[in-house]
C-alpha cells in the first residue's frame, strides 16, 4: 500500500488528445490498493480510454459502492466529480443522477461482493432499465476489505488462502446475469491484458445503454494462490477470447475493407467497433446463442472474454420515458412550475 | 336525541363491501353537501385488500367546520350483511339504521332507540336496471337519492355533480339520475321526510376546496419545480406518486413533441427509490421520493448517507399504523423518533408536520426550499388520515413571483474564480458550506463519500478532522432551526389548559378547546410544525407549568423528543395519546385532559 502524495510532473513534451489535455489530466491519485492489484490496471486502461476518446474528464461522473474496487475512483480521473455510495447500492444513485442529467458519462465501478452479493438487485434492475452508463465489475472472487472472504462469484472448488475451506455453492455469473436480464452490452476482459481491455472500455463509453464490463482481475493478496480459479495464471492459461473489439474512433476514415468474421458496429456518436469473432459461427448479436455459447465452455472452465453481446437498438431508460433531450437539472424554472392561474383552473375540481 | 332537531351536525357512515364501487356514490354525497354550503369531512376506513372486506366510508356534516371525527355515528347506512349487526350496535342513542331490506332482518329491528328505515335498495336497482355489475353499482347511487330525500339534499346539484363527473357520457348521467330518482321516491313514499337530522343551505364553504393530503403534496412538489420522482408503491403514500404522475402529465409535457420535462421512476424497492432521488438531487435537480414506516425502515442507510454527505433531499412519509407491515390501512404518528434519528451514528433530520392538505402544499415547497438551503433531507411526516382523506381547505394560493431556494451552490462562474474549492468549508459560519454539481467546472470536482471525511471533502481517518466535520454538522443543525416553520401558536388570557401538538391532531385538538371552553376552562395552544424545535416552542413550554402533549403514538414519541432536545422535565408533560389507528377525535382527547385537571394537574 502506497500512501505518499502522487508527485505532479508536468512533461512538457507529453501529447495532447483532440480537446488539448494531456493524459496526466485523466489520472488521480497513487492508488492505496496491493502493490499488484488487478483493480489498478483497469483504472490505468480507464485513464488511457477515456484520454483517447477525448471526453473532457469534468463531464464525468465517476460512481462506486463499496469494496476495493469502489475505492478506485480515486485514483483515476481527478477532475470528475465523484460519488462514492454504499455498499450495494451504486446502481440506484447512478439511474437517478442519469435522469437528472442526462448529459454526462457515468462510469461505475464495482466490484464481485458490491454488485453480486448485497448489490445484485440493484444491478439486475439498472440492466433492466438500460440505464445509460458504463459499468464496470472488477471481479476477484473476494471481499478483499474484510480480508479473503469468498464472494458470489466464487467458483466451486475454490479453497480459501487461509482457512475457510473450500467454497462449495455455484457462482453468479455476471454475464451471464446480465445477458439474461436483457443488457444491451456485455464484455469480459482480463486485467492482466490492459491492450484488449481498452478498446471494449471505449466501446463501453460509447454504448447508449447499460454496457457492463466484467474484467477479472485477481486479487494479489487473498485470491492469486494455487487453486484459485480467479488467480493471474489461471486466467491466462484458460482465458478464450470469443470477440476482439477494434475501436474505430470516428475522426477516423472508416474503409469498407474488412475482413470476413469482422463486424462493425456504429455507435451512437458514429464511431464504430469492429468485432472479429475468433469462431466464425460466433453471433454476438444474438442473446441465446451467446448464451449457449457461455454455458459450453464455462463447464469446461474456460473463461470466454471479449465483447461478447451488444445491441446498439435497445432504447435507453430516459428514450423510454420519452424524458426531454434537455438535461432536467437545465430547465428553467419558469418552465417547470405552472403558475397560480393553471392552479386556480385545475382547483375547479374539487369544489 | 331523536326530537332534538340537528340541523347540519351529525354524521352518516356507509358500511359497504370493498370492491363494489361505493367510492362514487359516496364522493357524490359529500360533494352535494359541500356544494350546499355545508362544512363536511369525509374518512374512509377500509381494509388492507382488493375485494369483499368490509369497509366504511364517514361523512361528519359540522356547521362549525370541524376538521375532525366526532367520534359518533348518527346514521348508518348498512349496505355490508358481513357487518349488520356490528353496524346496528355502533349507531348512538337516537340515530338512523337504513339498511338493505331485500330480504328483511327482523333482528335489525331490535333498538328501540334507533330508527331502522329499510329499504329494498337491490329489489330496487335490480328492478331498473340490467347487468350484475351495473345493478350493484347503481344500488349504492340508490342510498344517495334515499338520503336525498330523508336529509334534504338539492336534487338539482346532484344532477350538476353527475354531469361533471360524466361529462361526455349521457347514458351514465341518465342511469346515476334514475337510480338517485328511485331511491329518493322509496324514501319520500314510506318515511316522514326529512329526518330531524337534515341539511340546510348555508355558505360556509365558499373559496374551499376538498382535497386529499397526498394529492395536495404532490401538487407542491410540482409547483416546488420538482424534476425526479423515484419511489416504491407502498399504502398510504401511493397516491402521492399517483397525483404527481397525473399533475406532471397535465403541466410538464411538451404539447408538440411530447417529451417529459420530468422523468419518474417506479424503483424495485424502498432502498432504490431513495438512492434514485439522492443521485438526481446530488447532479443538482429537485429530487424526492415517498413512502410509510416501512420504507422509512429500509431508507435509513441513505438518509444516514444523504447527512453526512450533506445532499439535498426531500422525502415524504405519509404514516400509518405500525409496528413491522402493522394496520397498512389505518393512520398513526408513529414514525416521529424514527425519522428524526434516521440511521446509525450521530444523525438528525430536519421534519415537517403538516396538519391538513393545505398545509402538505404548502410545506412541500418549504421542505424543497429548507433541503436546497441545508443540504439536508428534509422529511414531511404527513400521515394516512391526511393523506387520503378528502378535507376541506381553503382553495390553494400560489404567488407567482415566488423563486426556488437553491441554497448555496458555486457554479462554474465562481468555481473559475476560486482559488481552491473545500466542499465542507464553513465559509459563512452557519454551519451551511457551499456545494458544486458534477460536470460544472474541474475545479468543482471532488469526491463525495459517506466514509470519514475533512473539510476539503478527502477521506480521513484522522479524530480531530471528523470532529471537524461532526461538529459543523451540529451547528448546521442548529441553524436549521433558525429556518424551519415556526410553530402556531394560540393563547387565551389566563388559560386553564396548555395542549402541544402536531399534523392531524390539529381538528380534533380544536374542537377539544371549544368542548373545553364550554366547561369554563381556557386554552393555549401550540402546534408544532417542525423538528428541530425553535425557541418558541421552549419558551411555549416554560410559560406553563404543565402541558398536554397530544399525539397519535403509544410510546409519546413527540414527548420523548421534546425532553430530549429541550431537556424539559418528564412531569410537565403530560401524555395524551391515541394509537387505534381511526383519524383522532376529540372524545380520545377530553376525557384525558379532564381527569388529569380532576386530579390537579392542569397548567
Amino acid at each position: 500500500m502506497s500512501f505518499i502524495k502522487k508527485p505532479r510532473i508536468n512533461h512538457p513534451g507529453l501529447d495532447t488528445n483532440a480537446v488539448g489535455l494531456t493524459i496526466q489530466d485523466y489520472e488521480g491519485a497513487m492508488s492505496t490498493l496491493c502493490a499488484g492489484c488487478g483493480h489498478d490496471s483497469v483504472s490505468s486502461a480507464i485513464v488511457q480510454a477515456y484520454y483517447e476518446l477525448a471526453i473532457e474528464p469534468h463531464r464525468v461522473a465517476k460512481l462506486s459502492g463499496i469494496g476495493c474496487s469502489s475505492k478506485t475512483p480515486t485514483y483515476f480521473l481527478r477532475p470528475a466529480h465523484g460519488f462514492n455510495s454504499v455498499h450495494g447500492r451504486m446502481p440506484s444513485i447512478a439511474t437517478g443522477a442519469s435522469a437528472a442529467n442526462r448529459d454526462l458519462h457515468y462510469i461505475g465501478i464495482s466490484g464481485d461482493g458490491d454488485s453480486l452479493s448485497i448489490g445484485l438487485g440493484q444491478f439486475c434492475h439498472a440492466i433492466r432499465r438500460n440505464v445509460d452508463m458504463f459499468y464496470v465489475i472488477e471481479n476477484n472472487g473476494v471481499y478483499g476489505l474484510t480480508k479473503g472472504q469468498f464472494s458470489a462469484s466464487a467458483d466451486v472448488g475454490s479453497p480459501a488462502r487461509k482457512g475457510g475451506g473450500t467454497n462449495e455453492i455455484p457462482p453468479i455469473d455476471p454475464v451471464l446475469t446480465a445477458i439474461n436480464f436483457g443488457c444491451s452490452f456485455v464484455a469480459r476482459g482480463f486485467s492482466g491484458d490492459k491492450t484488449t481491455l481498452v478498446p471494449l472500455i471505449k466501446a463501453a463509453i460509447l454504448h447508449r445503454g447499460f454496457a457492463l464490463l466484467d474484467v477479472i482481475s485477481p486479487c494479489v493478496t487473498f485470491n492469486d494462490h494455487e487453486g484459485s480459479t480467479k488467480s493471474y495464471l489461471h486466467t491466462r492459461e484458460f482465458e478464450q477470447t470469443a470477440v476482439y473489439a477494434d475501436f474505430v474512433p470516428i475522426r477516423d476514415e472508416i474503409t469498407a475493407s474488412v475482413d470476413t468474421h469482422v463486424t462493425p458496429v456504429t455507435l451512437h456518436d458514429g464511431s464504430q467497433i469492429h468485432l472479429r469473432t475468433v469462431d466464425p459461427d460466433y453471433d454476438p448479436f444474438d442473446r441465446d446463442s451467446v448464451v449457449a455459447y457461455l454455458r459450453e465452455h464455462q463447464n469446461k472452465g474456460q473463461i470466454v472474454t471479449g465483447l461478447l453481446f451488444v445491441d446498439e437498438t435497445a432504447p435507453d431508460m430516459l428514450t423510454l420515458s420519452s424524458t426531454t433531450q434537455t438535461p432536467l437539472v437545465d430547465l428553467s424554472f419558469d418552465t417547470l412550475n405552472p403558475g397560480a392561474a393553471a392552479l386556480k383552473t385545475l382547483q375547479k375540481q374539487w369544489r | 336525541m331523536a326530537t332534538q332537531d340537528r340541523v347540519n351536525d351529525f354524521v352518516i357512515r356507509i358500511a359497504t363491501v370493498n370492491g363494489t364501487g361505493s367510492a362514487s356514490a359516496n364522493s357524490l354525497l359529500m360533494k352535494a353537501i359541500f356544494r350546499m354550503g355545508i362544512p363536511v369531512v369525509g374518512k374512509n376506513y377500509f381494509p388492507s385488500n382488493i375485494q369483499g372486506l368490509p369497509t366504511w366510508y364517514e361523512i361528519r356534516v359540522t356547521k362549525d367546520a370541524y376538521l375532525s371525527r366526532s367520534g359518533h355515528i348518527d346514521i348508518m347506512v348498512a349496505m355490508n350483511a358481513q357487518t349488520y349487526s356490528d353496524d346496528l350496535i355502533s349507531v348512538q342513542s337516537g340515530g338512523v339504521f337504513i339498511y338493505d331490506s331485500t330480504r328483511r332482518r327482523e333482528e335489525l329491528h331490535t333498538r328501540t332507540d334507533v330508527t331502522v328505515l329499510p329499504i329494498p335498495l337491490s329489489e330496487l336497482a335490480n328492478n331498473a336496471f340490467t347487468g350484475a355489475r351495473t345493478r350493484i353499482l347503481m344500488r349504492n347511487v340508490t342510498y344517495v337519492g334515499a338520503l336525498a330525500a330523508l336529509l334534504e339534499i338539492d336534487l338539482d346539484t346532484l344532477k350538476q355533480l353527475l354531469e361533471e363527473t360524466f361529462s361526455n357520457k349521457q347514458a351514465l348521467i341518465d342511469s346515476n339520475l334514475t337510480a338517485i330518482q328511485i331511491g329518493y321516491n322509496y324514501a319520500r313514499e314510506q318515511f316522514n321526510c326529512p329526518l330531524s337530522m337534515r341539511l340546510s343551505r348555508l355558505d360556509k364553504t365558499a373559496g374551499h376546496i376538498m382535497i386529499d393530503g397526498n394529492t395536495a403534496a404532490a401538487l407542491g412538489c410540482v409547483y416546488a419545480g420538482a424534476t425526479v420522482g423515484s419511489w416504491y408503491p407502498i399504502t398510504p403514500s401511493t397516491s402521492l406518486f399517483d397525483a404527481f404522475t397525473d399533475f406532471c402529465k397535465r403541466f410538464r409535457t411538451d404539447t408538440e413533441s411530447g417529451t417529459q420535462n420530468y422523468c419518474i421512476i417506479q424503483a424495485e424497492d424502498e432502498l432504490a427509490a431513495i438512492g434514485m432521488a439522492l443521485g438526481a438531487a446530488w447532479n443538482g435537480a429537485r429530487a424526492f421520493t415517498s413512502t410509510s414506516g416501512p420504507g422509512i425502515s429500509l431508507m435509513s442507510e441513505f438518509l444516514g448517507l444523504a447527512y453526512f454527505t450533506e445532499i439535498p433531499l426531500v422525502l415524504f412519509d405519509i404514516q400509518r399504523v405500525g409496528p413491522s407491515t402493522g394496520m397498512p390501512t389505518r393512520t398513526q404518528q408513529s414514525d416521529i423518533l424514527s425519522a428524526a434519528y434516521a440511521s446509525h451514528g450521530d444523525t438528525r433530520h430536519v421534519l415537517l408536520f403538516p396538519s391538513d392538505p393545505a398545509e402538505c402544499f404548502e410545506l412541500a415547497v418549504t421542505a424543497f426550499d429548507l433541503a436546497d438551503r441545508l443540504q439536508t433531507p428534509v422529511i414531511v411526516l404527513s400521515d394516512l388520515d391526511i393523506g387520503m382523506n378528502d378535507w376541506p381547505c381553503p382553495e390553494l394560493r400560489w404567488d407567482d413571483t415566488y423563486r426556488p431556494d437553491y441554497g448555496k451552490v458555486y457554479r462554474a462562474n465562481e468555481l473559475r474564480d476560486l482559488e481552491r474549492f473545500q466542499r465542507y468549508l464553513d465559509v459563512d459560519g452557519d454551519g451551511i458550506c457551499y456545494r458544486s454539481l458534477p460536470g460544472d467546472h474541474p475545479r468543482g470536482a471532488y469526491l463525495i463519500r459517506g466514509s470519514g471525511h475533512n473539510q476539503a471533502g478527502a477521506y480521513t481517518e484522522r479524530s480531530d478532522e471528523y470532529i471537524e466535520v461532526m461538529d459543523r454538522l451540529r451547528r448546521k443543525f442548529d441553524t436549521a432551526a433558525t429556518l424551519v416553520p415556526g410553530p402556531i401558536i394560540e393563547r387565551t388570557p389566563n388559560a386553564d389548559v396548555a395542549i402541544v401538538s402536531l399534523g392531524s391532531c390539529h381538528g380534533a385538538i380544536q374542537e377539544t378547546r371549544d368542548r373545553l371552553a364550554e366547561k369554563g376552562l381556557a386554552s393555549d395552544y401550540l402546534r408544532i410544525r417542525a423538528f428541530p424545535f425553535c425557541d418558541d416552542v421552549r419558551s411555549f413550554i416554560d410559560s406553563h407549568p404543565r402541558v398536554f402533549v397530544v399525539e397519535q403514538n403509544r410510546d409519546a414519541q413527540l414527548r420523548s423528543l421534546l425532553m430530549t432536545e429541550t431537556g424539559i422535565a418528564a412531569d410537565r408533560l403530560v401524555p395524551v395519546l391515541y394509537y387505534g389507528g381511526e383519524p383522532l377525535s376529540s372524545v380520545d382527547i377530553i376525557d384525558v385532559i379532564l381527569e388529569e385537571i380532576k386530579q390537579g394537574k392542569a397548567a
